[in-house]
């Protein structure tokens, strides 16, 4: 019986190395070790065996049993593992073929740079003022300290609907409208469309978008606004970005500034972007004129005010390095997907 | 402006700071850089010759050949000009100079002749044309007199003068002149401007006894000064005034004209110099124009004019407009012998009117419709009989008119240092305050307890308290004040409309829709274009007075032609696909003509082309931005009266009796219309509305634990009965276990009879609490299938 014994156990170690598969494998299992398996064939045959030899028998018989099992055991896994590598290395593809393409719209470029504005601004505490498009002279310009006179207001520079309607040329309306519907502390942003009697060429647009900033309380100072614009221009174009504020002139405000700031493409060294000289003017600004804020109701001896406005256009275009602002408008669906 | 360096230098010194320096400072005083540039071209080897020969060139009638002595050598030169002499002197662009444009010269042969260089002209040495006096029009630049031989011809001209363009704001007319930049840059380096003494030394007579000036418009010429000078000659003006206007973009004319231009733009006053003989009994009356009278002005124009115009006449006859241009009948000519010098005071806001109505713009009129001091007159008139004397053009007669009725004060403004402070956020003491005052000429003192600034007379926008903050500020340095940030509790926050406009554009992005943005203003014919009925209420329109041309003439009523208009310029760009949406605003006028504000109403309008495009892809992306939105219960009811749209393949949307919005096929019409060569889908939608009935509530509803039973329903049924009335019998009847119903198959054709259709919905069912048996779905199936049969004539398939 030992012999027998050994003698099946090579037969089974030579059958499980050459099973092909975990199918062939399995049946295995069964010839030798299943119900009628041929182990347990030889374990019926223990009847036979003398009572003093049957526990070293018994013995043998299990240990037997055991090394199957444990050859069976290590076989599968092998087998398993080959079986699923040669599975995967059939199913292999070319992973440089064309994705499937999923359709994804894109915002307009103005509306990307606006929506970018508009999270620094409320972030610094600002809420976002609307206005219409379509708004009075007052508001455009009376309520602005603009001169009666002054060319701005001729038919060859701005829209008129009537002679008291005009097309805003300036956001700075919703300013007036804002001050007049709202007791300070004030701090918005509004942006919008404006418009201007401009011939389309690659640097003019009769529509433009302009994003204006409005700060009324008391004790506002041309120091908030210097900090204000220059946490701005490093938030909008880069921690390194530095400004420049140079006097200038607008009716509605005093003292008034326009602003420039470090060119955003060469750090300040002078490249094509900025002419040159390193840096790139983006907006004006200045303290709220004092008529301004009495004509808008706010006692200009208790209250003080700063404001901004900038192109966003102008922005977009030097940020995405756009020469021609007619592009813009034009709405090649191949232009707005870069965005 | 343009600002001629060396000139600027006579009035103040700045010898010791490089341009460099002098423009930085000055942007950041308020004097914007808009450019430099050399008077001259950057010449190399252009030196002062000598004619000594000029003989014809034996084989060329044009050309001459020259001998030209240059110190060190003589050169023959061949040249094409004829307006040279021997003995002149002139520049010479030697072998390997470098002249205008960077054009090098080489010696060379010409029909035969060696050429050792070329006689430059000033085109030739970088001037404009338009500045180049009339003698040197089209030959070579002769000097004026003899230079050393050999010497650079800039340096021998002392004209090696940098220009430098300052942008000069609206409001500082005064800085329109030399000497008000030169004052600026005073203030900027703390130096003392120096100004012209205006002193004659010779003078006989008295004005008074030589002209009279009356004025009958006092309110348009508040002031009127005149000088007379006698025995004039005319002659060119000295070449160093000549460069100096030609440097300024001025054209040197003749001594007497030069003059008065030079003073102008020394000052920023304009001048007028009349021949006094042509003026009638010797009398200038400034008065109104009578109705439609005629007066030819220099540039030989008859121009009729009316009475809101200010002249100069003279008892017979008009000499001038007031302010902006001369009269042909008292020019200066080479005859001239004695002549009346205007400076004068015009109203600012009469001289822009005019100027404008008149279409007539000039160095004077644009000064004066910008403001001069009336102040002025005086100062300047002395000026140019100071020059008229120093360059021997004449001689200037003693005494001064100046009428002058109303005289006006010094302004005085008093100021608190405290505001000045507050609102620059500095903290300078008064002595600095006044300090930085004395740089621009402004004297404070002490008055009823307030310091108190004297205003210079040439700075007329100084007017308030807040003008003085900002003289401070910006001469102290805007980049001296602190950068800070305004010290109050606010919060930052969209408004709900401004969030609900965000999703809707998240949704539109998700669903593939790109955004465009469009004008405002569009063409009337637009309306034509997507086939609106004449008496549709779109057609009620704002339109402009001053249009850029009629295809923006009127404010947008509707967005769809200008979405239909980008879908045909992409498809005519031959790209296959378009998905895009703008949101804007429409304008729709309260009455005709506009009296009052437009109602502006933001609208949402979706268009698309392109193979995988059809009605119900378009209908998904509206879909989406309602579900979005939180907007249900809405329905597609069929619409086939909108011009705009195929009559079979367009809806509107319905919630709770409102119309949100249409959408559909293009009609095949307003798709030939815009020249777009496929199918194309619009849908228009009233933002206004989806932002009231925005719905941003959510409720959790809890996942399904038990599973569906699914069943598959095949029906036949007329053609005509919709989708929607079939599935809102099967959610009716079917009941709380019914989870959705949806259809998955139309078939028409074989097999089905004509005028029907086969239609297959999904249903399927589910007990939240439980697993449901066939049994208790197929009662309700069974039911729904009688209910559909007896409803709809349905026949199961």
């Amino acid at each position: 019986m030992k012999a027998e014994l050994e003698q099946l156990l090579k037969r089974a170690k030579s059958d499980i190395e050459v099973a092909r598969n975990l199918k062939a494998l399995d049946d295995m299992r069964i010839k030798y070790l299943g119900k009628k398996g041929e182990v347990t064939n030889i374990l019926k045959g223990m009847k036979d065996v003398a009572p003093e030899d049957r526990p070293a028998m018994g013995k043998m018989v299990n240990d037997v049993r055991e090394t199957i099992e444990v050859m069976l055991e290590n076989y599968k896994e092998e087998k398993k593992a080959l079986e699923i590598k040669e599975k995967l290395a059939a199913e292999s593809i070319d992973v440089t073929m064309p994705s499937k393409q999923l359709v994804r719209g894109h915002k307009h470029p103005l509306n990307v740079a606006l929506d970018e504005v508009k999270d620094i601004f409320i972030g610094m505490g600002y809420k976002i003022a609307e206005g219409p498009e379509v708004d009075t002279v007052y508001h455009n310009f009376d309520a602005l300290n603009a001169p009666i006179d002054h060319p701005s207001r001729s038919l060859s520079d701005t829209f008129y609907i009537t002679e008291d309607i005009l097309l805003r040329t300036q956001t700075s309306p919703i300013q007036v409208r804002t001050m007049k519907q709202q007791k300070p502390p004030i701090k918005i942003i509004a942006p919008g469309r404006c418009f201007r009697n401009d011939e389309i060429d690659a640097t003019h647009s009769p529509m433009f978008h302009q994003i204006e900033g409005l700060v009324v309380d008391k004790n506002i100072t041309m120091a908030d606004l210097n900090g204000t614009l220059d946490m701005f221009a490093k938030r909008l174009f880069g921690s390194q970005t530095r400004t420049k504020f140079r006097p200038h002139y607008f009716p509605f405000t005093e003292p008034s500034a326009e602003v420039d700031v470090s060119c955003f493409k060469c750090g300040g060294e002078g490249c094509r972007f900025c002419s040159g000289s390193g840096w790139i003017e983006i907006l004006g600004c200045g303290m709220v004129h004092p008529n301004v804020l009495a004509e808008c109701g706010i006692d200009p001896e208790v209250y003080s005010g700063f404001a901004f406005g900038m192109g966003l256009d102008r922005i977009v275009m030097m940020k995405y390095e756009i020469d021609d602002i007619r592009i813009l408008f034009e709405n090649d669906i191949r232009f707005i997907k870069q965005f | 402006m343009k600002v001629p360096v060396l000139w600027m230098k006579d009035y103040v010194d700045i010898n010791d700071i490089d341009e460099k320096t002098l423009i930085e400072k000055l942007i950041l005083t308020g004097s914007n850089n808009e450019g430099t540039h050399k008077g001259a071209a950057a010449l190399e080897n252009v030196v002062v010759g000598h004619i000594t020969e000029i003989k014809q060139h034996a084989n060329a009638d044009k050309l001459s050949i020259c001998q030209v002595d240059t110190g060190d050598e003589v050169l023959q030169i061949v040249t094409g000009a004829t307006n040279i002499r021997v003995n002149d002197y002139v520049p010479v662009a030697k072998h390997g100079a470098v002249i205008a444009d960077g054009i090098k010269i080489k010696k060379g042969k010409l029909r035969g002749e060696v050429s050792n260089g070329m006689l430059c002209s000033l085109e030739e040495m970088g001037y404009e044309k338009s500045c180049i006096p009339k003698a040197f029009d089209d030959g070579i630049f002769i000097l004026d007199k003899p230079y050393p031989l050999g010497m650079n011809i800039l340096e021998a001209l002392n004209i090696d003068e940098t220009v430098i363009e300052f942008e000069i704001t609206p409001n500082r007319p005064d800085c329109l002149s030399v000497i008000g930049m030169a004052r600026e840059v005073a203030a900027s380096f703390d130096r003392k401007t120096q100004y012209p003494k205006g002193i004659v030394k010779g003078e006989t007579g008295d004005a008074n006894d030589y002209a009279t000036v009356k004025v009958t418009a006092p309110d348009l010429c508040p002031r009127y000064v005149a000088r007379i000078v006698r025995n004039i000659e005319i002659k060119p003006s000295p070449i160093w005034m000549q460069f100096r206007l030609m440097h300024a973009g001025m054209r040197p004319i003749n001594n007497i004209v030069d003059i008065t231009n030079y003073v102008m733009l020394e000052y920023g006053q304009p001048i007028h110099a009349f021949d006094l003989d042509t003026v009638s009994d010797h009398t200038i009356i400034v008065r109104r124009a009578e109705p439609k009278e005629v007066l030819t002005t220099l540039d030989d124009k008859a121009r009729e004019l009316d009475e809101d115009v200010l002249v100069i006449a003279d008892p017979n006859k008009s000499v001038g407009i007031a302010g902006i241009m001369g009269g042909g009948n008292t020019e200066i000519s080479p005859a001239t012998k004695n002549i009346l010098i205007e400076v004068a005071t015009f109203d600012k806001s009469n001289i822009r009117k005019s100027s404008k109505e008149l279409g007539l713009r000039t160095e004077a009129s644009s000064r004066y419709e910008k403001g001069v001091s009336v102040s002025l007159p005086p100062i300047v008139v002395n000026r140019v009989c100071e020059l008229i004397e120093q360059l021997g053009a004449g001689e200037v007669v003693g005494g001064i008119i100046d009428v002058y009725p109303e005289k006006r004060e010094a302004t005085e403004i008093a100021f608190r240092p405290e505001v000045v402070n507050n609102v620059n956020g500095t903290n300078l003491t008064l002595d600095e305050m006044i300090e930085i005052l004395q740089k621009l000429e402004i004297q404070t003192v002490m008055k009823d307890g307030l310091p108190t600034a004297t205003i210079p007379y040439y700075r007329l926008d100084l007017e308030k308290e807040i003008d003085l903050v900002e003289e401070v500020a910006r001469i102290y340095g805007y980049d001296n004040i602190g950068k800070t940030l305004p010290a109050f509790d606010a919060w930052g926050a969209k408004t709900n409309a401004q969030r609900i406009e965000d999703i809707t554009k998240l949704e539109l992005i998700a669903s593939g829709v790109d955004e465009i943005l469009t004008y405002s203003f569009v063409s009337k014919k637009d309306l034509d274009k997507i086939n609106l009925s004449e008496d549709s209420i779109l057609r009620n329109q704002v339109t402009l007075i001053n249009p850029l041309g009629e295809e923006y003439s009127c404010m947008r009523s509707t967005l769809m032609p200008n979405v239909l208009e980008v879908l045909a310029r992409n498809s005519n760009r031959k790209i296959e696909q378009a998905r895009i949406y703008e949101m804007g605003s429409i304008f729709l006028p309260k009455e005709l003509p506009v009296k009052q504000l437009p109602i502006e109403k933001k609208m949402l309008t979706i268009g698309c082309y392109g193979e995988h495009e059809d009605f119900f892809t378009l209908k998904g992306i509206v879909e989406n931005v309602l579900e979005g939105l939180g907007v249900s219960g809405y329905l597609f009811e069929k619409e086939t009266n909108h011009p705009s749209f195929h009559s079979g393949r367009c809806a509107n949307i319905i919630w709770d009796n409102h119309i949100l919005g249409t959408l559909g096929e293009v009609h095949p019409i307003v798709c030939e219309n815009y020249d777009i060569n496929t199918r194309a889908y619009l849908a228009d939608l009233d933002f206004n509305i989806l932002l009231q009935i925005t719905n941003e509530e959510r409720k959790f509803k809890a996942i399904p634990k038990h599973p569906a039973v699914e069943r598959d329903i095949a029906i036949l049924v007329k053609d005509e009965i919709t989708s929607y009335e079939v599935e809102k019998i099967v959610k009716e009847t079917a009941g709380g276990l019914l989870e959705s119903v949806k259809m998955f198959d139309v078939y028409k054709g074989k097999q089905i009879p004509d005028g029907y259709k086969s239609v297959a919905y999904a249903l399927i069912f589910r007990a939240e609490d439980r697993t449901l048996v066939d049994d208790e779905v197929n009662v309700i199936f069974e039911n729904v299938l009688k209910v559909l049969s007896s409803e709809l004539d349905a026949q199961l398939r």
